[in-house]
């Protein structure tokens, strides 16, 4: 059972504002949502092996090899602020 | 009153220098420009796709061997979900239920007992970027160089029960580690990072108490205080009727206190689940072995064989083993040069003065075993003094010329001729009249003090043994 309190801290993990008058509307959309995943929950998969992938493929690496990668100004260039080389973000107080 | 245990389990993140990241073919190095050492991939730009690099996985195995754990033969990557500037993807990638290794150990010494520490798991992940807070004020700025910097996390059990348990268990772990040769386990350039939980419960209870996790614990020795601090923290709470809260708290180690972060007060929610974008790994039984078999014999077993086979004492074997290098050199030594103890008495004081002065571990010494044994033997044999070898050899490592040209430039060798030696003790008698008359008087206690006069005007190039002979003999002639 998804209700307001639930949907308030889904939307504080994913940095989501939600005005209170909404948290209704978005409780009922996500317990729609589970109870429609839920539906699999009827079918009998004792036989089916657990698997965290669809693709039946392992072992994909990469030698450890050096690629050139980007520039400074390249990687800046999708920042919304910058300074002296770095990327800018609201300060973080640790 | 009740008394309190002790609990702590410490997580280490050990950074692997590899040629390149986990994930992409940016370099693994640091010390560059901001924002220079990126590609899309470590930038978690959209679109682009993370491909394990196959050292990494290599690396982290060994690791799992050398502390005695179970290889997982199949591994997944996991996503470990939370928002911080220094996440480029808004999550880490890193390996929840399916890590590469577990259960494995780690033996320590405390007050003369061994203690075994148990290992829950080790597992491979990213490293996130840096933040600095400093340069501005209304802001913190984010260099993405160290993102996906290839990270082992260690876990240990909480079967540490104090501070100095801690302390040694992160010394066992990091020679252990360094032994490997797959990071530089520095603690001060954050190769090696450590985290401690710490909780307290009544002496007896089986139930854990609330931990909390201590954060920024830059040296050994932090790590000690800080664990001390929070325990002296815990029983204060507890003893004035609170609770310990469960929440991270940052080391100053300035200050000697820890502060609760403020930044990562959420409940810790990280919402793991498989990481759609890595196919899972598997580990052949036969390739476990390999690497098995290509470990180094490593430090605690090194040291055991060391005092059975050489004959060495605890202390000798143990200073040995701290450097891979200098204990590779020591058992090239002996081949040539029986004495054992001798060797580890040349290597243990001249050779680590020499290393400590240029604070250099062996492998940065340019020293043949060759020269180390014929120093040795020249001392032996006489040919130049104890003193006259120190010198000897911080001209070898100066120079890396041959020993014996060194001892002729520099006319090192001790003088044993009678003619040259008796001058010299004619002076020292001239200049000395009290002494000799006080020897004359029965004070025999005065040679020692013409002898010493005697070598200081030879510079310790006098061999003492013929200095005191002569000096006895003319002694009886005055
Ligand atoms: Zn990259």
């Amino acid at each position: 059972m998804v209700d307001d309190k639930t949907v308030r801290y889904i939307a504080a993990l994913a940095r989501l504002h939600i005005e209170a008058a909404d948290e209704g509307k978005f409780a009922r959309e996500l317990e729609a949502i589970l109870h429609y995943v839920e539906k699999l929950g009827v079918l009998d998969v004792t036989a089916v092996k657990p698997t965290s992938h669809v693709l039946d493929v392992e072992n994909v690496f990469r030698d450890d090899a050096v690629k050139p990668g980007l520039s400074q100004e390249q990687a800046l260039a999708f920042s919304v602020d910058k300074l002296n080389g770095s990327y800018k973000v609201p300060r973080v107080i640790e | 009153m009740t008394t309190f245990e002790t609990v702590i389990g410490l997580e280490v993140h050990l950074q692997l220098k590899t040629k390149t990241k986990i994930f992409c073919g940016c370099r693994n190095e640091f010390g560059h420009e901001p924002n220079t050492n990126v590609c899309p991939v470590c930038l978690g730009l959209p679109g682009t796709l993370p491909v394990l690099n196959r050292q990494v996985l290599l690396d982290g195995v060994k690791v799992g061997l050398a502390l005695n754990c179970t290889i997982n033969n199949f591994v997944k990557f996991d996503r470990k979900n939370y928002f911080y500037p220094d996440l480029p993807k808004g999550y880490q990638i890193s390996q929840f239920d399916l890590p590469i290794a577990r259960q494995g150990y780690l033996d320590i010494v405390v007050d003369g007992t061994s203690k075994r520490i148990g290992i829950t798991r080790a597992h491979l992940e990213e490293d996130a970027g840096k933040l600095v807070h400093d340069a501005v004020n209304n802001g913190s700025l984010v260099d993405y160089n160290r993102t996906g910097t290839p990270l082992v996390e260690i876990v240990s059990e909480p079967d540490l029960r104090s501070a100095q348990e801690a302390y040694e268990y992160l010394t066992a772990l990091k020679l252990t580690l360094s032994y490997l040769g797959v990071s530089d386990c520095d603690m001060e350039k954050g190769s090696l990072r450590c985290d401690a939980n710490v909780s307290i419960r009544p002496v007896g209870q089986e139930k854990l108490g609330t931990k909390t996790e201590l954060k920024n614990l830059n040296s050994f020795s932090a790590l000690k205080r800080a664990v001390e601090f929070e325990v002296t923290r815990q029983t204060g709470v507890i003893l004035s009727g609170g609770q310990v809260v469960q929440e991270t708290l940052l080391w100053n180690d300035d200050q000697g206190a820890a502060v609760a972060m403020r930044s990562k007060e959420q409940a810790h929610d990280y919402r793991y689940f498989p990481e759609p974008d890595l196919v899972p790994f598997t580990l052949e039984a036969n390739q476990v072995q390999l690497l098995r078999e290509g470990l180094p014999e490593l430090p605690y077993v090194k040291l055991a064989r060391f005092m059975a086979r050489y004959g060495l004492n605890h202390y000798d074997a143990f200073i040995l083993v701290q450097d891979q290098g200098l204990a590779s050199f020591f058992e090239v030594c002996v081949k040539a040069h029986a004495d054992a103890k001798k060797v580890a008495n040349w290597l243990i004081g001249p050779l680590m003065k020499e290393m400590n002065e240029r604070k250099k571990s062996f492998i940065g010494m340019s020293l043949t075993p060759q020269a180390m044994v014929a120093i040795i033997q020249k001392v032996e044999t006489g040919v130049i003094s104890n003193v006259i070898g120190k010198e000897v050899l911080a001209l070898v490592l100066d120079t890396g010329k041959a020993v014996d040209a060194i001892i002729e430039e520099k006319g090192l060798a001790q003088v044993s001729d009678d003619e040259a030696l008796g001058k010299v003790v004619d002076d020292i008698i001239a200049a000395n009249p009290a002494a000799v008359a006080e020897i004359k008087g029965g004070k025999t206690g005065a040679i020692g003090f013409l002898v010493g006069q005697a070598l200081k005007k030879m510079q310790g190039k006098a061999n003492p043994k013929k200095i005191n002979e002569i000096l006895s003999r003319r002694l009886q002639d005055v």
